[in-house]
């Protein structure tokens, strides 16, 4: 029995076996277009919803959440339409899930007016009894660091210059802080008055999830 | 030291590692547990379920798999070759900076330092500690081998390599990342490519991790507890390349119906199926190494740990591919079923058999004869038990939602708001505590009996 008493030549063609399967359905679909399709509707998150990203990343709310709604009947009646593979390009990482303990949130974006998501992120025992989604009250208590903000989109490529970022920060920060903001209400019973006027974590997860499967209705309405 | 200058003390060094991670991974496993039926017991945001989840299948995977396969790796290693470690130095510095990676991967996900791929979760500087570690083995595995007084290299042997070769592929080229400062970083993949990088290691990081190292130990404990040798030389090389060759094919049987494109998700379910073959052969081989002899089940203790674990083993793998058919697919996935099918993987498989070669190989590296056999049994039992309860509960949940998420009126309207499908698996989550729980018990039994075993005066000096 040759190779199996020589185990240098045994791990290199170990190593080629493995590499087969991988070549062909990894490898290669790296570099073809259907796994990287683009679409002129579908943006970059702004700093701030990338800082939301970010928070729904280390909060590991992926746990839980899936997004990417599957083309089943049921399925698109209960989320919306069906994920399609443009709406992930700025992606880095996807965050599709593996497990629907909660709601898929994908389509998510529009679907309930900010003080929905500022009241249910403080408790969502309070909105729905039976529900069992930790509480997220203290994400209010943070106040937003935004001091990695431009080298974050500047990693992803979104292209923004280092004014345009603190512009697009100051900007969410003066909507939310408004007294015409349409859910101040709710945001300032989430926040404590130190952080009524500043940008709070929650603030940007909300961003966030208000974004969610925005871009791609008008990609799909152009259809 | 041993009688043949054999290193036992590296080996020591890493199976109480292994136990020392179990324990803990299983006490977060447990609060996780409550958490999903009592949301109250998130108290502070180190302590909130989406935290608790990536410490939990971390200090598992990482910490007491990899623990437990770097012990009876270097024991296999050292008795397969008939030579000892030629870097004694290293393989105790392997120690010491695997629980040190491990300790501060724990820490840092507890933070929330979290890269949210799965299995790969933490952080480039963390990332970069565990392909130092694995350098670190590597460079015995490989030396071992090379000053080798064994002619052939033994099944187990070639186990270890491909093991040793295939993680270290998967994890460099799923963890390539751009730091943005010294606790974050993001992926250089983007969208469906990320999933189809992510999910092509998620699987087969389970396949060698899971699977390969854990074949390694049974191919080589089972027949040394038995005094039998394996069945067929022939099968077992026939499993072994058509394992490792179609293992890597099937990744996007977990990204079924999403975005990625349908020929590779349809590549994946056809080599799925396949996989059953090779899986199999290592099922026929180790029943039939006990053809003759099944008295045995009755008179060695540790034969039962084996054939359940290798019955688990063969139920999971024909529940795997059968679950990666799509039509199949889009009833179960994203629901508590695929918890289960993970669980009798890990639970009944890996555990069991852990467990067997750990009660073999500690008195052996120790001189002493095992502290129990009788708390071993009800330890067998007790995780059993536990177990199957645990799955079972799992899968019947898992019917259950699905059917619930599918379920429509005769008007076409759905007949279930999410919640209420939420709602309706808390008693499921009570009774997979208390299964969880009697697993736990297992457990702490079988950590206390090795612990004594150790501490025993040697029988013979």
């Amino acid at each position: 029995m040759g190779i199996t008493s020589k185990p240098v030549v045994f791990a290199v063609l170990s190593a080629a076996v493995i590499l087969v399967g991988t070549t062909a359905t990894v490898f290669i679909p790296l570099f073809m277009p259907s796994t990287q399709p683009v679409s002129a509707y579908i943006k970059p998150y702004t700093a701030v919803e990338q800082e939301g990203r970010d928070i729904y990343m280390r909060e590991g709310c992926n746990n839980c959440h899936t997004q990417t709604v599957r083309p089943l009947r049921t399925e698109v009646l209960r989320y919306g339409e069906y994920s399609k593979p443009e709406e992930f390009a700025y992606d880095r990482p996807f965050l599709w899930g593996s497990r629907r303990t909660g709601p898929d949130l994908n389509r998510v974006g529009g679907k309930y007016p900010d003080s929905w998501h500022y009241t249910h992120l403080m408790s969502p025992q309070g909105m729905f009894e039976k529900s069992n989604m930790p509480p997220y009250a203290w994400l209010a208590k943070n106040k937003l660091d935004t001091s990695y903000s431009y080298k974050k989109t500047s990693t992803l490529n979104y292209g923004y210059p280092e004014s345009n970022v603190q512009q697009q920060i100051e900007q969410y920060r003066s909507t939310v802080t408004d007294d015409a903001y349409p859910s101040k209400e709710s945001r300032d019973k989430a926040t404590p008055p130190e952080l009524r006027k500043e940008l709070t974590e929650m603030d940007a997860l909300v961003a966030y999830l208000q974004k969610l499967g925005r871009d791609v209705k008008a990609m799909e309405a152009k259809k | 030291m041993s009688e043949a200058g054999y290193n036992y003390r590296v080996v020591r060094g890493f199976a109480f590692s292994a136990l020392f991670w179990l324990v803990i991974g299983l006490v977060v496993g447990l609060w996780m547990a409550v958490e999903m039926f009592y949301p109250a017991l998130n108290l502070t945001p180190w302590l909130s379920f989406g935290r608790l989840r990536v410490v939990h299948t971390n200090g598992l995977g990482l910490g007491f798999a990899l623990a437990a396969i770097f012990a009876t790796s270097y024991y296999m290693l050292q008795r397969l070759n008939r030579a000892a470690i030629p870097f004694p130095r290293l393989a105790q510095a392997h120690l010491y900076i695997f629980n040190t990676v491990i300790a501060l991967g724990a820490l840092s996900l507890f933070a929330g330092m979290n890269t949210t791929k799965e299995y790969a979760e933490l952080e480039w500087p963390l990332d970069i500690g565990v392909v130092i570690v694995w350098v670190m083995f590597a460079i015995n595995v490989f030396g071992t081998l090379i000053k080798r007084r064994e002619k052939q290299m033994y099944i187990s042997l070639w186990y270890i390599i491909a093991m040793t070769v295939a993680i270290a592929i998967l994890y460099i080229v799923n963890n390539l990342e751009i730091p943005v400062n010294l606790f974050k970083s993001y992926t250089v993949y983007a969208g469906a490519n990320d999933a189809n990088v992510e999910w092509w290691y998620g699987h087969n990081i389970v396949g060698f991790i899971f699977t390969v190292p854990i074949l390694a130990m049974f191919y080589y404990f089972l027949p040394k507890a038995t005094g039998l040798p394996i069945y067929s030389h022939r099968l077992s090389i026939v499993s072994f390349w058509a394992l490792n060759f179609a293992y890597l094919w099937t990744g996007a049987h977990h990204l079924m119906l999403t975005p990625l494109p349908e020929w590779i998700q349809t590549v994946a379910m056809g080599f799925s199926i396949f996989l059953i073959a090779p899986s199999w052969g290592s099922v026929v081989n180790g029943y039939y190494t006990l053809q003759g002899n099944w008295d045995q089940m009755r008179s060695n203790y540790l034969v039962k740990f084996f054939i359940a674990g290798i019955t688990f083993y063969g139920l999971q793998t024909i529940q795997g591919p059968l679950q990666g058919l799509r039509t199949i697919n889009a009833f179960f996935h994203y629901t508590d079923w695929v918890v289960g099918h993970v669980h009798m993987g890990t639970m009944g498989w890996v555990t069991m058999v852990v467990a067997a070669s750990f009660y073999y190989m500690i008195p052996h590296i120790t001189n002493t004869e095992i502290y129990s056999i009788k708390l071993a049994n009800i330890q067998f039992w007790l995780t059993l038990f536990g177990q199957v309860i645990w799955t079972a509960t799992m899968w019947i949940a898992g019917i259950q939602q699905g059917a619930m998420w599918k379920a429509t009126n005769p008007d076409g309207s759905l007949m279930y708001n999410f919640l209420d499908t939420v709602a309706s698996l808390y008693p499921y989550y009570q009774l997979r505590f208390a299964a969880g729980l009697i697993f736990f018990i297992g457990i702490l039994i079988f950590v206390w009996n090795l612990v004594m075993t150790v501490r025993k005066k040697p029988a013979f000096d």
